[in-house]
């Protein structure tokens, strides 16, 4: 699949804003005064700024209002409403902290509860998506939330952000490892996929147009995987060892800044292999993947 | 609405004849030449005369070379455009309810109005049936030409789809599969049609016919008994005369 920097972007920094927000939703941390509006604002900041450049890879934004409308069926109109939930109703909370009113802490549960969630419903827009068989298995939102969960840890400058950290080393290598495996279970070829499998050995003759199309630059993206050992390796150290290793060393808010921006750009690398070795059956009937 | 009607009265689509079809592309060359002018904006091209051009087709052919167990491998040419399906991912995911499904014939449309072109569909859809318009930024796919089935100002004969229509081989065949007594599922049903990619639980409605049974290649020429020429009569005299000098 294409791997959109806007979606990636917005992945990865609305992940770790939300995840963010719902450690102060459920007073994890507690600032005040200007810490607070500093804090709570880079949470909210980093999950709008992730929501807007979400809408920079569609082709009519300014129709995006409607995608509110389907939240029965679809996942990508469930995340609008559990985002926009998440923000109205953690903002009391936030004003608390900031002008020192005393809100009790339960009022943020409930706002805490929706920025996970909006989290889980952004996961289960790629994992909902049969064709790519990478994507279409539980470990996905796992993943998604684990980003969540430790980046929101260390950027609320928990003592136990290095234990997610370490999880997600495992998180990683065990979606990496299922995955790699997820399109072979499958066991679609280009025999299978255009049922010519039952007279015999099949292979392209003939391409069926020559230039490329939609198709081809959107989800048969096969130019990127060259690279793909070594961006783990850097994926894996940027996002979970260093900063897991940083945080190990020191408890100092120099070492929660630097293992934030750390983990945030090996993140980044994560996702982008999310997308770039995430291969669409369409490919089949191509012959490529 | 993005929920799928749990049944719909006619099902609508195409029976795909892979033993006729010669991939000459002209279902290609029909289906964009009406669509470019009947539902919804234009299908755009980019860069149409330059080094390279791009742009949204409804419809595909592929060929591909097939080798049986025994005999000659065969070309079968292959097209590809939506399959309509009853259990349609691409209409579920959407989250405008642009990607809709009709309850009365089971045609699978896009609202291109209400399109945000988020290119979700084109994603869901396993077999690669929705293209995004780059001028106009909304999903295209195959309307099963909506508006030319129902369209009382054409001829009678034209109302069925453009690819139906200009296939000179009369490989594709439009009708309705709820219908048993149809010609598109008499024919799905002699000729042992079959679903793409079934086991991804989309229930397509289309059915791709399967190449017949090609005869086995014989060794020995046909020919070979008439070349055998046993001489009689005076030529046969001559015949022996001649072989004993
Ligand atoms: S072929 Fe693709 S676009 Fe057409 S109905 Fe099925 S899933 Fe949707
Ligand atoms: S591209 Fe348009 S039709 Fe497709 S899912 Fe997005 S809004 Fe719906
Ligand atoms: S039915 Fe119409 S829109 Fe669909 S492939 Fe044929 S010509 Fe194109």
């Amino acid at each position: 699949m294409h791997p959109a920097p806007s979606v990636i972007v917005f992945s990865v920094l609305s992940g770790a804003g939300f995840g963010l927000l719902f450690y102060f939703g459920f007073g994890f941390a507690h600032p005040s005064g200007l810490m607070a509006f500093l804090w709570w604002g880079l949470g909210y900041s980093l999950a709008v700024i992730g929501l807007l450049a979400s809408t920079f890879h569609l082709g009519n934004p300014k129709r995006a209002w409607r995608a509110f409308t389907q939240w029965r069926t679809s996942w990508l109109s469930r995340e609008a409403w559990a985002s926009v939930a998440a923000l109205v109703l953690l903002a009391p909370m936030a004003l608390s902290d900031w002008l020192d009113l005393g809100l009790p802490r339960p009022f943020g549960w409930l706002g805490g509860a929706l920025a996970l969630l909006t989290v889980f419903t952004t996961s289960m827009i790629y994992t909902q998506i049969k064709a790519v068989p990478r994507w279409h298995h539980w470990l996905t939102p796992v993943m998604f939330l684990s980003f969540a969960l430790a980046g929101g840890a260390v950027l609320a400058g928990q003592s136990f952000a290095a234990v997610f950290l370490a999880a997600l080393v495992v998180m990683l290598l065990a979606i990496w490892q299922v995955g790699d495996g997820q399109f072979a279970r499958r066991a679609q070829t280009l025999g299978t996929a255009t049922g010519l499998d039952r007279i015999g050995d099949v292979t392209v003759f003939e391409q069926a147009h020559t230039a490329g199309n939609y198709l081809l630059r959107e989800m048969i993206f096969v130019v990127g995987r060259k690279h793909a050992q070594k961006l783990r390796a850097i994926a894996l150290a940027l996002a979970a060892v260093i900063p897991a290793g940083l945080l190990a060393i020191s408890g100092e808010v120099w070492a929660f800044a630097l293992a934030a921006i750390c983990h945030l750009i090996g993140a980044l690398a994560a996702r982008w292999l999310f997308f770039a070795e995430a291969e669409h059956v369409v490919g089949l009937f191509y012959g490529k993947r | 609405m993005t929920s799928l009607p749990v049944s719909t009265e006619k099902r609508l689509g195409l029976a795909i004849d892979l033993d006729t079809c010669v991939g000459c592309q002209a279902c290609v060359t029909a289906c964009k030449g009406w669509n470019d002018q009947g539902y919804g904006v234009p299908l755009s091209d980019q860069n149409p005369y330059g080094a390279e051009p791009s742009g949204v087709f409804l419809n595909r052919v592929h060929s591909y070379a097939v080798q049986p167990i025994d005999g000659a491998a065969q070309t079968i040419n292959f097209p590809r455009s939506c399959l309509h399906c009853e259990d349609a991912p691409c209409v579920t995911v959407c989250p405008t309810g642009a990607s809709y499904k009709r309850s009365e014939d089971g045609i699978v449309l896009v609202n291109e109005d209400a399109c945000i072109g988020c290119g979700l569909c084109a994603w869901a859809c396993p077999y690669g049936a929705r293209e995004m318009d780059a001028a106009a930024g909304v999903m295209k796919k195959c309307t099963l030409c909506v508006d030319r089935i129902y369209n009382e100002n054409l001829p009678e004969e034209d109302r069925e789809p453009a690819c139906v229509r200009g296939c000179p081989t009369g490989a594709r065949h439009f009708g309705d599969f709820a219908d048993p007594d149809s010609k598109v599922s008499r024919l799905s049903a002699a000729r042992g049609g079959y679903a793409l990619m079934p086991d991804l639980g989309t229930k397509p409605v289309n059915r791709y016919l399967p190449p017949r049974k090609k005869d086995v290649r014989q060794d020995a020429s046909i020919l070979a008994p008439l070349l055998d020429i046993k001489a009689s009569g005076f030529a046969g005299w001559l015949d022996r005369v001649l072989g004993k000098i």
